[in-house]
């Protein structure tokens, strides 16, 4: 029973890293540009499915896919912030983006359903169904090299706000984003850039998530209640945040599965959220003054 | 103005008082309104008996309620080219009651209850002819109460749950196999086989659908009753999306047959990816429904297909002439090959077939003497069988098969002894 247990503790990290980069442009967005997007589900699904064109029309590896996924998802992110976000009014900016994400989500549902219709796919790679014996436990390379893309492009992510100039903009747009205007910083194009990004590592996420789950167009949806619930807890805007959450949720989610019941995993967690928000509204790592711009 | 000004008089009447505001005399225009909507929509089916007769040129409009988008959709657009086969042949062959007959197709996203709405919408507004019914026992629940409500018989292909006829409406014909009874035939195979051969631990993991739940403690108890000792036997909610944990947990029981309770393709797939990754074999391993799906199950597990087994009353090697009728005819319309075809496809064709006998037995569109007819005891075919209703609508005629893909192909493997059987791949090769 001891195995068990470290067992769902293992299976709980190597998840919650691919949890972690998909969540992490949900909360980057939200850090930035005050956006809870609702669309990030359906993001995530669109990487999958690209990297399926890619990989079955291309005969390109799956994480070889990335190198044109992540950039293309880049594209989408600015376009939809260039169409829709840009016009939102900053007073009601984070309600109305609710709505305005929701409807986009649909638009791209209804663009996947049209190509690729609503019949389930997966990704298929030889390492995808294998794993390596570590330990005593079956460790799938497909978690593994999913947790390792994460880490690399979540510290990628992190080095990016806090080693560069653009990072230093985005911070002070994050921070206060008349005062940044004042000092010369475009927020207007930090903002287009953010969301691009925000989309564009949603690319990994999209490609882990389609090779170790069968997925549709509608299957966005299932992942977006998951993934807010991962920024919430981490704190809405802390990249960090969002990984800690992501392997904490997990592993405790896997943990009650094995000792109690799979029924009772997601309440247990719920439970904690509740307790953990009700002593820090913030989140785990986030900011009373990040919210309140 | 007239009609407003009766209602206003009439309620003032009634209550005493006079009504004070345009609002409360909106709400109560709207009542009345809404009243007079629904006691039109409650004669619809038998006004429009006596308006479609031959040679009328006039159209019967068929409406329906699926899933095209949500959880459900991979089985909702199955069934819809089930239905939409069904008319063509029906329209090809002079149409019912000399009439042609079209669907009225409303999406219902996966929702029960949107599908209740879609209903309501088909009968009292668009004041359809039949109403066939939705996907999934989840949905027709809502559906077949609405469908009470205005007096329409509910026949339907995919909704043989407990808690469909718990209702005990009855309006509800369900064309397919008794869902309790499903895995009967596989249980009894793995009880019967000799004591050398006889699988020693079973695990019986299951979503919390009303679909999967009924199936797993009717093959348990006669499972165990075979001294197979159960090692694992949990519930994990419907909306679970990381099923890692789950699967993992199996796998650690070694269990020799693991019975699956799902509903779509992705929780069996994830289930074959981590049992593969973690090296675990089970001798058998079959899922209440997924591996029914065709080629969608095909192309979401590729190789690891081989072996999985799935109860069911119909695969595309049926062995009925309706049946080899239907194939052909879907391969025509939506090419690919036969063994590619989507059980549900069978089970909205027969919904069609069952609505089809009992409008040309009874000459008519009312809606009493077609569930009349039904109760009647009368036994139908269809392209999944015989059809023969019980008080409560369910198919006693319907015979429980068990098929396994075998070289990327479902064929049939029980009943033993069945001519049209195969010999099971017992135990499985191990996944790839």
């Amino acid at each position: 029973m001891g195995s068990a247990y470290a067992k769902a503790v293992v299976d709980g990290i190597l998840t919650g890293g691919v949890y972690a980069l998909m969540a992490a442009g949900l909360t980057l967005i939200f850090g930035v540009m005050d956006i809870i997007n609702i669309a990030q589900g359906i993001m995530v699904i669109l990487g999958a499915y690209l990297s399926y064109s890619l990989s079955v029309h291309f005969g390109m590896d799956l994480f070889a896919t990335l190198i044109i996924t992540i950039p293309a998802l880049f594209v989408v992110g600015v376009a939809v912030e260039w169409f829709f976000m840009r016009r939102l009014a900053d007073r009601d900016r984070t309600a109305m983006s609710i709505l305005v994400t929701y409807a986009v989500a649909i638009l791209i549902e209804g663009g996947i359903t049209q190509v690729y219709g609503v019949s389930y796919l997966q990704l298929h790679a030889s390492y995808v169904d294998t794993s390596v014996h570590i330990f005593g436990f079956y460790l799938p390379y497909i978690y593994l090299y999913g947790f390792a893309l994460a880490i690399v492009l979540l510290g990628a992510l992190y080095a990016v706000l806090y080693l560069t100039r653009f990072g230093q903009s985005l911070r002070a747009a994050l921070q206060d984003r008349r005062a940044a205007e004042l000092i010369g910083i475009d927020v207007d194009r930090v903002r287009t850039i953010t969301f691009g990004i925000g989309i564009a590592v949603t690319a990994a996420g999209g490609m882990v998530f389609g090779a170790t789950n069968s997925f549709n167009p509608n299957s966005g949806y299932d992942l977006i209640s998951r993934l807010l619930t991962i920024v919430i807890l981490g704190g809405l805007g802390s990249i960090g945040g969002a990984l800690v959450a992501a392997l904490f949720m997990l592993v405790l989610e896997d943990v009650v599965a094995v000792a109690w019941s799979p029924v009772w995993s997601t309440l247990v967690f719920f439970a904690v959220l509740v307790v953990v928000l009700t002593v820090r509204p913030e989140g785990l790592f986030g900011r009373a003054a990040t919210r309140a711009q | 103005m007239i009609l407003k000004s009766v209602v206003e008089k009439g309620v003032g009447k009634l209550t005493g008082m006079r009504t004070k505001t345009n609002g409360a005399r909106g709400l109560l225009l709207a009542m009345v309104v809404a009243a007079a909507l629904v006691a039109g929509a409650w004669t619809s089916g038998s006004r429009a008996a006596t308006t479609c007769i031959k040679g009328s040129g006039k159209t019967i409009t068929i409406g329906a309620s699926l899933s095209l988008s949500g959880d459900f959709s991979a089985d909702g657009q199955a069934f819809k080219r089930g239905y939409q086969l069904w008319v063509n042949n029906v329209n090809a062959h002079g149409g019912l009651l000399g009439c042609k007959v079209a669907l009225d197709i409303v999406s219902d996203a996966s929702s029960p209850a949107q599908v209740a709405t879609n209903y309501q919408k088909l009968i009292s507004s668009d004041h359809v002819d039949l109403v066939f019914g939705p996907f999934s026992s989840l949905l027709t629940v809502p559906s077949a109460k609405i469908a009470n409500r205005f007096g329409y018989a509910m026949i339907e292909g995919a909704g043989g749950a407990p808690a469909v006829f718990a209702t005990g409406l009855h309006n509800i014909f369900d064309v397919s196999l008794i869902i309790k009874n499903q895995l009967i035939t596989s249980a009894k195979f793995f009880a019967g086989l000799p004591k050398s051969l006889r699988p020693k631990t079973a695990a019986y993991p299951t979503s919390n659908d009303p679909f999967t739940e009924p199936q797993l403690p009717v093959a348990r108890a006669i499972m165990e009753k075979a001294g197979i000792k159960t090692v694992y036997a949990n519930v994990f909610p419907a909306e679970t999306t990381d099923y890692t944990p789950i699967a993992s947990a199996v796998a650690t029981t070694n269990a020799d047959v693991v019975m699956l309770g799902s509903v779509d393709v992705p929780t069996v797939s994830a289930f074959i990816q981590a049992f593969a990754q973690q090296h675990y074999n089970p001798k058998a391993f079959i899922a209440t429904a997924g591996p029914d799906q065709g080629a969608d199950f095909l192309k979401a597990v590729g190789s690891n297909a081989e072996g999985v087994m799935v109860p069911n009353g119909w695969y595309y090697g049926y062995a009925n002439a309706q049946s080899r009728a239907m194939v052909k005819a879907y391969v025509k319309q939506f090419g690919g090959r036969p063994a590619d075809i989507n059980a549900d496809v069978a089970e909205g064709y027969a919904v069609g077939q069952v609505a089809q006998a009992a409008v040309n037995a009874t000459h008519s569109l009312d809606q009493k003497k077609i569930i009349s007819y039904l109760h009647s005891g009368i036994t139908l075919q269809s392209v999944q069988g015989a059809v023969k209703f019980d008080s409560l609508g369910e198919n006693v005629a319907a015979k429980a098969f068990t098929f396994q893909w075998q070289n990327s192909k479902p064929v049939q493997i029980l009943p033993p002894g069945d001519p049209n059987s195969r010999k099971p791949e017992f135990p499985k090769r191990a996944w790839k």
